[in-house]
């Protein structure tokens, strides 16, 4: 059989959205891959510009389904700096909890994606029971279970619930004896190392080259993470440090991912016991004229969004740079050299949504 | 004493001659006509025709075609969707849920008027979360044969539409030799024991090439799935069935060993022989006897590499999950199947559990004492050796085997879904690194024991 060039995508379970990689295989092994996205694009940064700054909360909730606050939280914060406006202290906080809970109902909709990836769906179920105590959490915080359109430009929506701080701690506490069944199900078996370690290796060097960020970059061995490199919002008062593996295979994203949870209940933790009294809100311009720039710690990788405001009160121009983008580029040079099942181990360790990538 | 309820051949035997005779009724009011109103001569013309629908070989051939169908309504329908069943409650709640709950409640002209009736009524009432789920496979099965089946467009047609049949006719064949108790079998004969008894005979079930006949009908598959994945013409397709073929030919080689080693444990390849073996005597292990333990092979520490060998090996046999990357369907879409639909698709879906059932059979007859069960012993003093002679089942031996098939197939279920499934290169190498030498290992501790400690 000599090599084919085989169609993943872009109606394929791999692919968890809507691409393409086409792969080449001689055989089982890859010899190469390529990455064909545009399925989902929406023109994002077209249709930004006919709305209110205000307004586009709405849409940037969107650019990421599992991932909503966080994008949105970019986006305000981009905003914040062309109108000259800062959130107050409690506002930052609760930015704070709220992309930390959704940084990890995030990460769990990844494990359960990763689950059936591999052939192990009792992940999936298992994993989208402990999402569902996130999106509940997130649910009484801003009344919605996705796109929460919670974030605003000076601040936030709303102030937590009375009874919010008891829940988390509840809820966290629960998660954390959770988190150690899944890690039973996943890195405590002999067989998920056999999938996982050594698959889909990619170097500190090659990974930074190629823009791959976040978890996949700090699987790497790059202690790269705007929370602690970049700090915004309240991130500078809380301790925090950054979860870093050396390998750079999946095993390793995986890991990652399962350390940054933890981290995250930390953090929640953290944030919720010197949460300050105050104002939870600014109030903005409606116009601003400038330029306005900042990437945050999304999910997936760095989020950023480069806004230009010309003094109307809409955007001029927005830019928007996705994680996914790069890392899904990166994917070829993991890719090659391994077989066609490890297509799913690698590209379920990236941590693709399409959403974003498509814009 | 025979413990078992169904005599298959028994059964279909009265069927067949009642149906005959039933059939012979008519003739024979054509001869009483002949005679009586035209005045022929006195037998009747039909005599002839009557005597051989009522003769011993055509009774025989009838009766063989029913048996054949009461064991395919048996084995092909109530055990596989009761395995299915079992399947599909157990995992649901290893994930914590509740799984498949349609019940006759679901009916709508059920619920209406039966679930009106107080007490009685109760199962019947909307919603219908109240069933055990039994009939959803049913309904799956009735909703494939509705769909259309389509063939691919450049599919070699003739191949493609031949490979489902070639699988699933090659694995029910399997059922003609599996037993399911020592009357509920379709391949065998009755031979009178002790041989050459000419008083106090027994007569027991033989079948001298039972396991074997199930090992050879169990490698056909492998091919009709390649067949499947090359005529689809679909580059998953093909891949699929390439994987496929090379799993299941590379796991029937440890199969067929570990066999052998059984054969050479116990000198024989007859299911109803090897069952009577483990049971006949008490627990024996070379000069040791312990009185209270059944002579059950699984308890015999010179078999326990050939039983894990031999489990590993039937699980990727009926490609359940760490070996299911014929069908991985996070790569391969639905692998090998993926181009059919209608009832073709569920022919080759039912294909894994019928698998599945005949590898948990044979585990159950090599290893776990095949069908017998708790008995009450009657015993004489000199009735000891062969108490059961004199053995009353408490329950009839199609259900222990049943049992049997059943908790071996939920250890299956277990392991399925709390692990990953493991690449091919990965399945090969276990296949043929270890298990091939472990297999060849437990002929030889089998060849030893036999050897040095007598036979068993």
């Amino acid at each position: 059989m000599g090599e084919m060039w085989i169609n993943m995508g872009p109606q394929h379970p791999m692919t968890h959205g809507l691409w393409n990689l086409r792969i080449k295989v001689d055989g089982e092994t890859i010899v190469d891959a390529e990455p064909e996205i545009g399925y989902l694009h929406r023109g994002y940064e077209k249709i930004m510009e006919v709305r209110e700054f205000q307004k586009n909360v709405v849409l940037t909730d969107r650019l990421c389904y599992v991932s909503s606050i966080t994008w949105s939280h970019c986006y305000c914060l981009a905003c914040e700096e062309i109108m000259g406006v800062e959130a107050p202290p409690r506002g930052q906080y609760l930015r704070v909890v709220t992309n930390e809970l959704q940084r990890i109902a995030s990460h769990l909709m990844w494990l359960a994606a990763y689950g059936p990836d591999l052939g192990l769906l009792t992940a999936l179920l298992w994993a989208l029971r402990e999402r569902e105590l996130f999106l509940d959490l997130i649910q009484l915080i801003s009344g919605a279970r996705m796109n929460q359109n919670y974030p605003r430009i000076g601040g936030v929506r709303n102030d937590m619930p009375p009874d919010f701080e008891k829940y988390c701690r509840k809820v966290i506490a629960h998660f954390r004896k959770k988190l150690r069944d899944h890690e039973q199900l996943f890195e405590q078996s002999k067989l998920f190392q056999m999938r996982t370690v050594g698959v889909g290796r990619i170097s500190r060097a090659q990974a930074m080259d190629w823009g791959v960020t976040g978890p996949n970059l700090r699987a790497t061995g790059a202690r790269i993470d705007l929370r602690t490199l970049d700090p915004y919002d309240a991130y500078p008062d809380l301790t925090f440090e950054a979860v870093t593996r050396s390998e750079g295979d999946s095993y390793a994203r995986y890991k990652v991912r399962m350390e940054e949870m933890k981290a995250s209940c930390d953090l929640i933790e953290e944030a919720l016991a010197s949460m300050p009294e105050g104002p939870y809100r600014s109030k903005p311009p409606r116009r601003a004229e400038g330029e306005g720039f900042r990437r945050t710690e999304d999910s997936r990788g760095e989020a950023m969004f480069y806004v230009i405001g010309d003094g109307d009160d809409r955007p001029y121009r927005v830019k928007i740079r996705s994680p996914v983008y790069s890392s899904i580029f990166a994917a070829p040079l993991m890719m090659r050299g391994n077989k066609i099942a490890d297509v799913v181990a690698i590209m379920g360790s990236i941590d693709v949504c399409v959403g974003e990538m498509d814009k | 004493m025979s413990g078992h309820l169904i005599d298959l051949y028994g059964w279909s035997h009265a069927i067949a001659s009642f149906l005959l005779w039933l059939g012979s009724l008519p003739l024979e009011l054509g001869n009483w006509v002949a005679i009586n109103l035209t005045g022929a001569p006195s037998p009747g013309p039909l005599t002839g025709v009557i005597g051989f629908l009522t003769s011993d070989g055509i009774t025989s051939l009838t009766a063989a075609i029913i048996a054949i169908n009461i064991m395919l309504v048996w084995a092909a329908a109530l055990h596989l969707f009761t395995l299915m069943w079992i399947e599909r409650k157990l995992y649901s709640r290893l994930q914590d849920r509740r799984g498949i709950m349609i019940g006759l409640g679901s009916f709508d002209f059920l619920a209406s008027t039966l679930g009106r009736i107080p007490i009685i009524g109760r199962p019947f009432r909307r919603p219908s979360h109240l069933g055990t789920g039994y009939l959803q496979n049913l309904a799956d099965g009735i909703k494939l044969i509705q769909k259309e089946v389509i063939t691919p467009t450049n599919a070699d047609r003739w191949m493609f539409h031949v490979a489902p049949v070639l699988i699933t006719v090659s694995t029910l064949m399997a059922f003609v030799a599996l037993p399911w108790s020592d009357g509920m079998w379709l391949m065998g004969s009755y031979e009178t024991r002790p041989l050459g008894c000419v008083t106090d005979c027994t007569s027991v079930p033989v079948n001298q090439w039972g396991i074997l006949f199930i090992l050879a009908v169990f490698s056909i598959a492998p091919l009709g799935i390649l067949i499947a994945g090359w005529a689809s013409n679909n580059k998953y397709t093909l891949i699929g069935g390439m994987r496929a073929a090379a799993q299941l030919m590379s796991y029937e080689i440890p199969l067929a060993l570990c066999v052998i080693a059984i054969v050479v444990f116990s000198g024989t390849l007859d299911p109803f022989e090897l069952v009577r073996r483990q049971t006949e005597r008490p627990f024996t292990f070379g000069p040791w006897t312990i009185d209270f333990l059944p002579n059950w092979y699984i308890l015999n520490p010179i078999l326990w590499i050939a039983f894990i060998v031999f489990f590993i090996s039937v699980i990727a046999e009926a490609e359940r999950i760490p070996f299911d990357i014929p069908e991985a369907e996070a790569e391969l879409v639905e692998g090998w199947t993926t181009e059919y639909s209608g009832m073709r698709f569920g022919l080759v879906f039912a294909f894994k559990w019928l698998r599945a059932l005949i590898g948990a059979g044979l585990i159950s007859i090599l290893f776990f004492g095949g069908w017998t069960g708790p008995a009450f012993v009657t015993l004489g003093v000199e009735n000891l050796t062969t108490p059961q002679a004199e053995a009353i089942y408490i329950l009839p031996q199609e259900f222990w085997f049943s049992l049997r098939v059943y908790i071996i197939f939920i250890v299956f279920v277990w392991i399925g879904w709390s692990v990953p499934r493991i690449r091919i290169d990965q399945i090969l190498n276990i296949g043929w690194r270890r298990l091939v030498p472990l297999s060849l290992l437990a002929i030889l501790l089998a060849a030893g024991a036999r050897a040095w400690l007598g036979g068993f």
